[in-house]
């Protein structure tokens, strides 16, 4: 990359894509060439910068200038003013805002807040996704080179192994030995799965990879590949994330046109490929044996396990799944040693987590941080505080399938031990912060709706009993549950927990579990008050039936 | 595509280029369907005969995938799709009161069509941009932290 005196960026997730992002990209294109300025000036498109409130965005370096909403006829004046005679363009620039995500990370760099430790996001928003060359000077595709010409396929799952790295997709299986076992599996046929269905509610970490580095996961996809054995690999990408698709397909042909896929790789005798599966819509699908169903084209319903996917996968084949934030952590222990990443996070789960900081508080977005920050340094630093000065109730984390948090709680550590500990699960990195007008009523109401929604209906525990439980929630908001209806709320989600067939219904009791051991007071004021003490809930008297 | 049937050449046209760009196998079934879907807009049963006769998969088999995927319809829908998303981040941040005016100015109720084959109003889970919710989706123009008061405005762009 030649050295430039200013970088130019422009947003580019799908809200800036819809509001013209790119007529404004083509139109600093042409801008920049009229002044002469095209040698001096780089110009990408970034995906999210981690701020959606003035779209699409403008971002000029080193000053970090923000300007937005940027139209098409602003760009002539921009160019000029900023870039062409080195004044602000004040009337253009985005509302003064507490700042997230990647901006939040380079004021960070100026002292003003706490620094987040960005290993896995550390080039989105920085580095144009559809440039294999601007990857490559960041660092890319070096990983790929050590693992294919310095390492047996042994050594590279040892590394793994070393680093401690457990899964991100929620159930935090340490990923080296997964990987160990898929190489052990018999079968000269083997495949590796990325699943990028990220479909749990408030997670979207994923799609910013995918959107803003999506080399970094056909990197990792490859090193997977040459670890396990494998000679081919799928993507699958729910069917909404069209961006991301996109971006991915580039990357896969750049990586092809520059021979890190395709026939002996750096020289060697690996030969690897790679191919996208969109999903079509259906949450089921990001759990793993029912979307192995679906890229072979049939019902997303999972399988029973045993047999696990290792042994037999897709086709029947040996199959390493991945989540996405999972296989980006694998280029860098790579490329720095799995000595290196032990010295992030806690020594049972080391390493950085992408979080989306979501609902009450002062500034949403998406963070990464090493593991084990706790709840109340969230809020507190990241989040702002609570949004109009409110009170924190609760949070939800890890999308529906997490846990519901009580206020009490907020001061243990988020690593997968002291949840597990502490009885709570840490799910995807999705935290909903929920202040005191919400009603916990309400919102499990609106998680058992998303879980009778979202059930394939193969197993009856989940296709029945979270239909039901929607049922006792609802007469509860409604004013109309007696006290036995707690009861049966608690059988109901421990039976969904152990007669389930997959992870959807096993994990669609714990919010019910979480409400009654932690706001069982809050329910029963709407059975024994007929109050809804938040002034949430409808209590209108009306039954409700399926 | 509105309610009207639409004629058998125009079916025909869109499952031979779908079969063509994927090849006519088993394990492409669902990018076959979701292009069928895209270019009519729905799935029709003389779609799934001729995808049933190309692939080599019976009818019940092909439509039991149809049915099971939110992003396939075996129905046809209004000339514009709106989703609400229902989960729970969209509703923490105000999502209610979006969908009780959306249901109210447009007079629908979820999984419902207008009458003039205008509008079909689905709800819909996390569409995975949180962090501006609440969020509609009309056909593929994504809407962040939607008030109930820019509904007439959003809508008024698709008439």
């Amino acid at each position: 990359m030649k050295a430039v005196r200013s970088m130019v960026l422009v947003s580019s997730d799908p809200q800036s894509m819809n509001q013209g992002a790119q007529l404004v990209f083509d139109r600093l294109q042409q801008e920049l060439k009229a002044f002469g300025l095209e040698s001096e000036i780089s110009l990408s498109m970034v995906g999210d910068v981690g701020r959606h409130d003035a779209v699409p965005m403008v971002i000029v370096y080193p000053e970090a200038v923000i300007y937005g909403p940027v139209k098409p006829d602003d760009v002539h004046f921009l160019v000029e003013e900023h870039l062409y005679k080195g004044r602000l363009a004040t009337s253009l620039q985005a509302p003064a805002k507490e700042l997230t995500g990647r901006i939040a990370w380079l004021s960070a760099r100026r002292g003003t807040l706490p620094a987040e430790q960005r290993v896995l996001l550390r080039r989105v928003g920085v580095i144009d996704p559809n440039s294999i060359e601007e990857y490559i000077v960041h660092d890319g595709y070096a990983a790929l080179g050590k693992a294919l010409t310095e390492m047996t396929p042994e050594q590279v799952i040892a590394e793994i192994e070393k680093s401690g790295l457990r899964g991100r997709g929620g159930a935090g299986f340490p990923t080296g030995t997964k990987w160990k076992f898929v190489s052990k599996a018999a079968g000269a046929r083997k495949y590796v799965i990325m699943n990028a269905d990220e479909s749990e509610p408030g997670t979207f970490k994923d799609r910013l990879l995918l959107e803003g580095d999506p080399h970094s996961l056909i990197e990792a996809l490859i090193i997977a590949g040459y670890a396990v054995g494998a000679q081919e690999a799928y993507i699958y990408v729910r069917g909404e994330y069209m961006l991301a698709q996109e971006r991915l397909r580039t990357a896969i042909q750049q990586a092809h046109e520059m021979g890190f896929l395709g026939e002996n790789i750096f020289g060697t005798n690996f030969s690897y490929d790679i191919h996208i599966h969109s999903g079509a819509g259906a949450y089921i699908c990001g759990e793993e044996t029912a979307l192995i169903e679906s890229i072979e084209g049939k019902r997303g319903e999972p399988r029973p396990r045993p047999p696990y996917p290792t042994t037999n996968g897709l086709w029947n084949k040996p199959t390493l799944v991945n989540n996405v934030e999972t296989l980006a952590n694998i280029p860098p222990i790579l490329h720095n040693g799995a000595a290196w990443y032990r010295t992030l996070g806690t020594p049972s789960s080391p390493g950085t987590k992408v979080y989306t900081i979501l609902g009450n508080v002062n500034a949403t977005g998406l963070i990464e941080v090493p593991m084990g920050i706790t709840l109340r340094e969230v809020i507190a630093i990241y989040g702002k505080g609570m949004r109009n000065g409110a009170t924190f109730k609760m949070a939800q984390t890890g999308g529906s399938s997490g846990s519901i948090i009580p206020a009490s709680l907020q001061d243990t550590p988020m690593d997968f031990d002291s949840f597990n500990k502490a009885g709570v699960s840490l799910g995807s990195g999705a935290l909903l912060i929920c202040d005191d007008n919400n009603c916990v009523v309400d919102l499990a109401k609106v998680l058992l709706n998303f879980f009778r929604e979202e059930s394939c209906g193969k197993c009856n525990p989940c296709r029945i009993g979270n239909q039901r439980g929607f049922q006792i929630l609802s007469n509860i908001a409604e004013g109309v549950a007696v006290l036995k209806d707690l009861d049966d709320l608690e059988l109901l989600a421990e039976n969904l927990y152990q007669l389930s067939n997959c992870g959807l219904g096993q994990t669609a009791g714990a919010p019910i579990k979480d409400v009654l051991k932690y706001f069982r007071a809050e329910v029963e004021a709407h059975i024994r008050l007929k109050v809804c003490p938040s002034g949430v809930c409808p209590m209108s008297g009306k039954k409700y039936h399926i | 595509m509105t309610g009207e049937t639409i004629d058998k050449q125009t079916v025909m046209n869109a499952v031979e280029k779908a079969v063509q760009r994927y090849g006519a196998s088993r394990d492409e079934l669902i990018p076959i369907l979701n292009d069928v879907n895209r270019s009519l807009g729905y799935i029709p049963a003389e779609a799934i005969e001729e995808i049933s006769k190309l692939l080599k998969v019976s009818r019940s088999q092909l439509f039991t995938v149809a049915s099971f995927y939110h992003m396939l319809s075996t129905k046809p829908r209004g000339k514009h799709v709106i989703q609400f998303c229902e989960s729970a981040p969209c509703h923490v941040a105000g999502g209610r009161e979006v969908w009780v005016t959306l249901k109210d100015t447009l007079k629908l109720e979820s999984g419902e069509t207008s009458p003039d084959g205008l509008w079909t109003l689905i709800t819909t889970s996390c569409l995975g941009v949180c962090g501006v919710g609440p969020v509609i989706l009309v056909d593929d123009d994504i809407y962040g932290n939607v008030t109930p008061d820019q509904i007439a405005g959003i809508l008024a762009r698709y008439h």
